[in-house]
């Protein structure tokens, strides 16, 4: 393999992410996947667990000093639950970590979330190819 | 969504099964051993537990349903009711789920989201008002919080005079898999085991038509799992219970009578099919020569199911009313004894009425239209079936053989080895997906980005439920005796540091006396702890 196939392939390499499962919902599969497709890009990867309040969150994100937070929701609670998160990290300062959002999440609410501040939203038709990019484009930017 | 960047393969007729066995072209007679089959009704049961397959009893047509209040809940089952639904299929919010009082801070933003919120009798009461508990079946979609549940329904069937020997339902009440898919977890692993095995017993005794556990694989399915994976893991943790209730001098002969179970339906029709006829077998095989179970309903594999979940998808959805159909006639030939079909919209939404109704009807077309209840097992004998069925058998054993090797489910819960096994699996699953090799027509192949995807109306859940909810329990706090409450709490936490008590009477008592499911839970957090989760990538 080549040095720039080998860069195509993890062009998440040097990132550091969190991924986060905010509130009740057990759910966690979608989270998982998306972890293990993120480290696959070239990304150091760290996964919270399941039912994480907002301040814990945005906790660790700071003390692992994360590129960006990536938060799955597939309880319908993702407008509360994103934006508590986003209120707690810049609450500490730390607003220029850049949320993702992924899980059951109708069209109608993109536009919300966008206008809380959430750099992309991620449902579970989309290729982790495409997911992987997108992530990649938005923390170069 | 935009096209996806990269050339997908080109959709063709694999020769291996999404389970991944290889399925030959042509299978003969030589596969076919009529005793290995046997007969409807007889042991091994490959062709069903009943002799007279679905003419004695058409299984439970049985819909998920419940969201917000009480109030509104009562209301759609009502509804359901009307359209010729036959048992009660209770969706629980996640407070209700996790043990929290919907007051609680971690559960406000969630209250009435995925269920209703039940956090004490009173609820319950309004939840049930005007439906005879005697006569319908209610199943419970609950786990970690299952015996405060069960606890809080005989409660209300108390108060409403309904002796409890009839009612009939089912509480799911299987932590295993909680820990492993679907993440309602409360205490750690022995203790949830402790209360599982307490409501099981009571349960025979108290209410012997109620199923007191459905042991469920559709989660893991749903999360990733192949079929074979489904049913191995899932027979795998129904023995983990089994070998608790012997432990706890339980009787086989009595208790395996009253387990029953919960599975995934998706699209591939045969390895479906296969999946409930190896799993049928292997279980009343494992009941018997392991345990000794010689009743032939200590040996009986019954089983609900689900159609739809992640086989269903948002683009062109009105294609998952297809999906769900085919799927169902799987759970018809496989011998399901009540079914659950999806409403189309599921993927993305709480179903309408609209939508729900659709498929309630396509259980009834199946039922009544099609023939295909008319004969028991009617692809029983058939070359490929047969084949296919033993190929399942061997290796959902060879799966069961892998967690024995490791040490066995609850090991391999604890240190995190078989979650971590279904995440791999899932990114598997999800690469052929974007590969295009697992073809998810309207998804990755004959997908047309300017198809209508509006399903004509959407539910919109009322913001103002939590408000609700959050006020009648305030006010039960008020009217309640508080002193009757505090005492019956007491006494749940006392009797939990003993062992050999079984809690069943102690929170029945709870509910009596309004107690909630947050102090119960709490209750007994104080004694046991919290599951930690073991976080492995």
């Amino acid at each position: 393999m080549s040095e720039t196939q080998s860069h195509a392939d993890t062009p998440l390499r040097g990132r550091r992410i969190l991924v986060a499962k905010p509130g009740l919902d057990g759910h966690d599969i979608g989270a998982k996947v998306i972890a293990l497709a993120l480290r696959n890009a070239g990304a150091e990867v760290i996964y919270t667990g399941l039912r994480k309040s907002a301040d814990y969150i945005a906790r660790v994100a700071i003390d692992e000093g994360v590129d960006a937070v990536g938060l799955s929701i597939l309880s319908g609670s993702h407008v509360e639950l994103v934006g508590q998160v986003l209120e707690q990290l810049r609450a500490a300062n730390a607003g220029d970590v850049k949320v993702f959002v992924g899980g059951t999440i109708p069209a109608e609410d993109h536009a919300s979330l966008a206008a809380l501040g959430v750099r992309g939203v991620y449902t579970a038709d989309m290729p982790l190819a495409d997911v992987v990019g997108a992530v990649a484009k938005e923390l170069a930017s | 969504m935009n096209a996806p960047e990269h050339p997908l393969v080109e959709p063709r007729v694999s020769q291996t099964s999404p389970s991944g066995i290889e399925v030959p072209v042509r299978v003969g007679p030589e596969s076919v051993d009529p005793a290995r089959v046997g007969e409807p009704g007889e042991y091994p049961f490959t062709r069903g537990i009943f002799a007279d397959g679905f003419r004695g009893r058409l299984w439970t047509i049985r819909q998920y349903s419940g969201f917000g209040t009480a109030e509104e809940s009562n209301e759609r089952y009502k509804f359901l009711l009307e359209q010729g639904q036959t048992g009660l299929s209770v969706a629980l919010d996640l407070p209700t789920q996790c043990g929290y009082d919907p007051v609680d801070p971690m559960a406000r933003p969630e209250v009435g989201k995925v269920g209703v919120s039940l956090s004490n009798l009173s609820e319950a009461e309004i939840l049930f008002d005007g439906i005879d508990l005697a006569s319908i079946s209610t199943s419970f979609t609950i786990n970690g919080s299952a015996a405060m549940i069960y606890a809080m329904y005989l409660a209300v069937a108390d108060k409403r005079g309904v002796p409890r020997a009839k009612l009939t339902g089912t509480i799911q009440n299987d932590i295993l898999k909680e820990y492993v898919a679907r993440g309602t977890w409360i205490f750690p692993v022995r203790p949830s085991m402790r209360l599982i095995a307490d409501s099981i017993l009571y349960s025979n005794d108290e209410t012997p038509r109620f199923n007191p556990i459905s042991i469920a694989g559709a989660h893991v399915r749903d999360a990733g799992s192949t079929a074979v994976e489904e049913m191995a893991y899932t027979l795998a943790n129904g023995l983990a219970y089994v070998d608790e209730l012997r432990a706890r001098g339980g009787d086989v002969e009595k208790f395996a009578k009253r387990l029953s179970f919960f599975f995934y339906v998706h699209m591939d029709f045969f390895e479906e099919v296969c999946k409930f006829r190896a799993g049928r077998r292997l279980w009343a095989k494992l009941m018997k020569e392991r345990y000794g179970a010689n009743d032939p309903k200590a040996q009986h594999f019954r089983f609900g199911v689900v159609c739809g979940g992640s086989s269903l998808i948002a683009p062109q959805p009105y294609n998952n009313i297809v999906r769900v159909a085919v799927e169902t006639m799987a759970a018809v030939m496989g011998g399901a004894q009540s079914i659950f079909t999806a409403a189309f919209d599921e993927a993305f939404q709480i179903p309408t009425e609209f939508s729900a109704e659709i498929a309630v009807r396509t259980q009834q077309m199946i039922a009544y239209e099609s023939g295909i209840a008319r004969t028991v097992d009617p692809l029983g004998g058939s070359y490929f079936v047969e084949q296919h069925t033993d190929r399942m058998e061997q290796e959902i054993e060879r799966v069961m053989g892998e967690i024995d090797a490791y040490g066995g489910v609850v090991k391999a819960i604890e240190e995190g080895w078989l979650q971590m096994r279904i995440a791999e699996r899932a990114l598997e699953r999800k690469l052929k997906v974007d590969t295009g090799e697992t073809v998810v027509v309207g998804q990755n192949h004959f997908r047309r980005d300017d198809a209508k995807n509006e399903v004509g109306e959407t539910f919109r859940l009322d913001p103002g439920v939590a408000k609700r909810v959050i006020e009648k329990f305030e006010r039960l706090r008020q009217t309640r005796d508080a002193g009757a409450a505090e005492r019956s709490l007491a006494k749940l936490g006392a009797a939990a540091r003993n062992d050999r008590e079984n809690l069943m009477p102690y929170l029945v008592d709870c509910c009596h006396a309004y107690a909630t499911v947050g102090e119960m839970v709490a209750t007994l957090k104080r004694q046991w702890g919290e599951f930690q989760e073991p976080v492995r990538l």
